[in-house]
């Protein structure tokens, strides 16, 4: 199906999902690549050696759930923009997710936004904790949203309000 | 039809220029091909097939395909797609192929 | 009539590259580019590249060929760009014409000659293909990137490979809505982490299904698209209209070759590489010494090959002039490694397939 529609079932969502008690600790990376293809920057921009992909840059990247501090440098760095942050740490209700999303207008701190799933379907309310635009992102702007726990094998994406 | 703003890029236009199309009085910018300019002006239909008269835009906006080609200062088949746009310029469809005066 | 001693036609990324290289080899470099700007397609793509560190993976491609218009601009007269300048012909003697504008026709005799020219966009036919708003996929990237000009308002996207979900993103980011993404295979040709930007925000990738008609008086005003079955053929009854004002055709693209071809270098048809593409050795020289290809030209692939491609050429094609650097044995097999690389992959086996068929 994957590859008819470029929607990743749930169980290919959750091998890339770390344990639910690394999520609770704190921001970790979710690196959602699939396919085997040329690419090897996540590598390069990890400042721990967490992600690795090795001498055969087509190798899918393997994110080491201990090493990754969660620190998001990879976010902006993604040619794909399939890795996003997950930190389980601040609520036992709600989950942070940092993605990336390179539209305009961005969203404003505070602002509720539409939650969406892999297939753009709105699935909940979000709330937006934080907008990061720093030249090292090179306009790929990484927004920081708050949503609901229930939601975090299915929350992917967001739109504003018309 | 023109982006103001972009995630991405920013646009530096040029200065204005006047130039007419079926002779009237149109604007564009310095920089910009006649097609785009076209474009932004909502000006989709640039010709007139040879045999049928259908309409025709442009295609390929790199001077490959002859879709695009207009009569421009009295001279037919100039590629818009690829021609800068400069001031007081004539622009008109071209119906068929062009004829030399 | 002009000389020179290394002629590369074209200044996309394979072109810039080679001319790079060459010159850092101790070559004196003519460039011609038929636009009036150099860079090739690199100037209208604003998404990050894939690759590595050497071919500038994630940086953006119009910065990237600004990354290697500066470069150039270090070597200072050994290479030099002329724009607006079209290689019309290419004859025995190692001579090109060039018709530079419209008006001034010349003549060029290069020692050594490298073909960077690229490709064009493939169409389709169907019922009504000639409307206006209906434009190949690259020309509404350059329409909207270029010169910051929308092409319309709802935008129907026919192909799924990595041009059509790119340009189908990078038609949101320009506040355009695009209705769907059509393919008539069964699968997405794209890199599944483009297809997968574009599903999220809510776009349906649809597989299996073609364009019927498009309908319009002067300009396009909706399409009828329709599934096809495991031999392409439309199942009736599938049958479902869009209004849309723009149609962007991505069914592909064909290597632009033919100034090869004229010169009488040994070509071939190559599937697996998107049309005639010229016989060459792993150093990109055809069967005509001191001919070299690199890029598009050589056979569809991505910018990152494209680069390396035009470096090796560069390296070598200067090597054959006598520029020989002394550490012309590790940088060749550095950009070969680059090549494989970038091949190995299973993304990659059509290409590796076409290389085998293609190699003198």
């Amino acid at each position: 199906m994957f590859e008819k529609t470029g929607v990743a079932s749930r169980e290919m969502v959750m091998t890339k999902f770390p344990s639910v008690e690394r999520i609770n600790k704190g921001p970790v990376a979710v690196v959602e690549c699939y396919q085997k293809i040329p690419c090897n920057p996540c590598q390069t921009a990890c400042p721990v050696g967490a992600i690795k992909i090795g001498d055969d840059i087509n190798n899918i990247p393997d994110r080491d759930e201990n090493l990754c501090g969660g620190c998001g440098v990879c976010v902006a760095k993604c040619p794909g923009l399939s890795i996003m942050i997950v930190d389980g740490s601040k609520s036992p209700d709600t989950v942070e997710f940092r993605i990336p999303y390179e539209f305009l207008p961005l969203p404003e701190a505070g602002e509720t936004v539409i939650g969406l799933d892999r297939a753009g379907q709105p699935i909940c309310k979000a709330k937006v904790k934080r907008v990061m635009n720093p030249a090292s992102f090179d306009r790929t702007p990484v927004v920081t949203l708050e949503v609901d726990r229930a939601f975090l094998y299915d929350f992917r994406n967001f739109r504003r309000e018309a | 039809m023109r982006i103001t703003e972009h995630p991405i890029l920013t646009f530096e236009r040029g200065k204005e220029l006047n130039f007419t199309f079926n002779g009237q009085p149109m604007k564009g910018f310095e920089g910009e091909t006649i097609a785009a300019a076209l474009h932004a002006a909502g000006v989709k239909v640039l010709a007139k097939s040879p045999e049928l008269h259908r309409p025709r835009g442009f295609y390929c906006a790199i001077g490959n395909c002859a879709s695009c080609q207009m009569v421009v200062d009295g001279e037919p088949n100039v590629r818009t797609c690829i021609t800068l746009l400069r001031e007081g310029m004539r622009v008109e469809t071209q119906d068929g192929k062009g004829k030399i005066e | 009539m002009r000389e020179v001693e290394l002629l590369i036609i074209g200044s996309g990324p394979a072109g810039l590259c080679a001319a790079i290289s060459a010159a850092s080899s101790g070559a004196k470099v003519l460039v011609l580019e038929r636009s009036f700007r150099p860079g090739g397609q690199l100037i209208k793509q604003t998404h990050m590249f894939f690759g590595s560190e050497s071919q500038y993976a994630s940086h953006r491609g119009v910065d990237i060929a600004g990354i290697l218009l500066k470069k150039v601009e270090e070597f200072g007269d050994r290479i030099e760009i002329m724009l607006n300048a079209t290689a019309v012909g290419f004859y025995e003697d190692n001579v090109v014409t060039v018709l530079k504008g419209e008006k001034e026709y010349f003549k060029i005799k290069a020692k050594s000659v490298i073909c960077a020219t690229g490709a064009y966009e493939k169409s389709l036919a169907f019922p009504n293909n000639d409307l206006p708003g209906i434009y190949g996929a690259g020309a509404v990237q350059t329409l909207m990137n270029v010169y910051g000009v929308r092409p319309g308002n709802r935008v129907l996207m026919v192909g799924a490979g990595n041009i059509g979900v790119i340009v189908s993103y990078q038609l949101m980011q320009a506040g355009i809505e695009v209705v769907a993404v059509l393919d008539a295979a069964p699968r997405i040709g794209a890199y599944l982490v483009h297809a997968s930007k574009l599903a999220r925000m809510g776009v349906p990738i649809l597989t299996s299904h073609t364009v019927k008609e498009a309908i319009g008086t002067d300009c396009l005003e909706a399409a009828i698209v329709c599934e096809v079955d495991d031999r392409f053929r439309p199942i009736p009854g599938t049958e479902k209209r869009y209004d849309v004002d723009v149609m962007c055709i991505s069914v592909g693209l064909s290597p632009l070759n033919e100034l090869l071809a004229m010169r009488g270098v040994e070509m071939k048809y190559v599937a697996q590489l998107s049309g005639y593409v010229p016989m060459r050795t792993e150093n990109c020289e055809t069967c005509i010494p001191g001919i070299f290809v690199a890029g598009d030209a050589s056979g569809i692939e991505e910018a990152s090959s494209a680069m390396a491609e035009g470096y090796l050429a560069g390296l070598c094609a200067a090597a054959k002039l006598g520029h020989v650097p002394a550490d012309f044995e590790q940088r060749r097999e550095a950009y070969l490694k680059q090549l494989n690389d970038l091949r190995s992959g299973p993304v990659g086996d059509r290409i590796r397939a076409g290389m085998k068929i293609s190699q003198l």
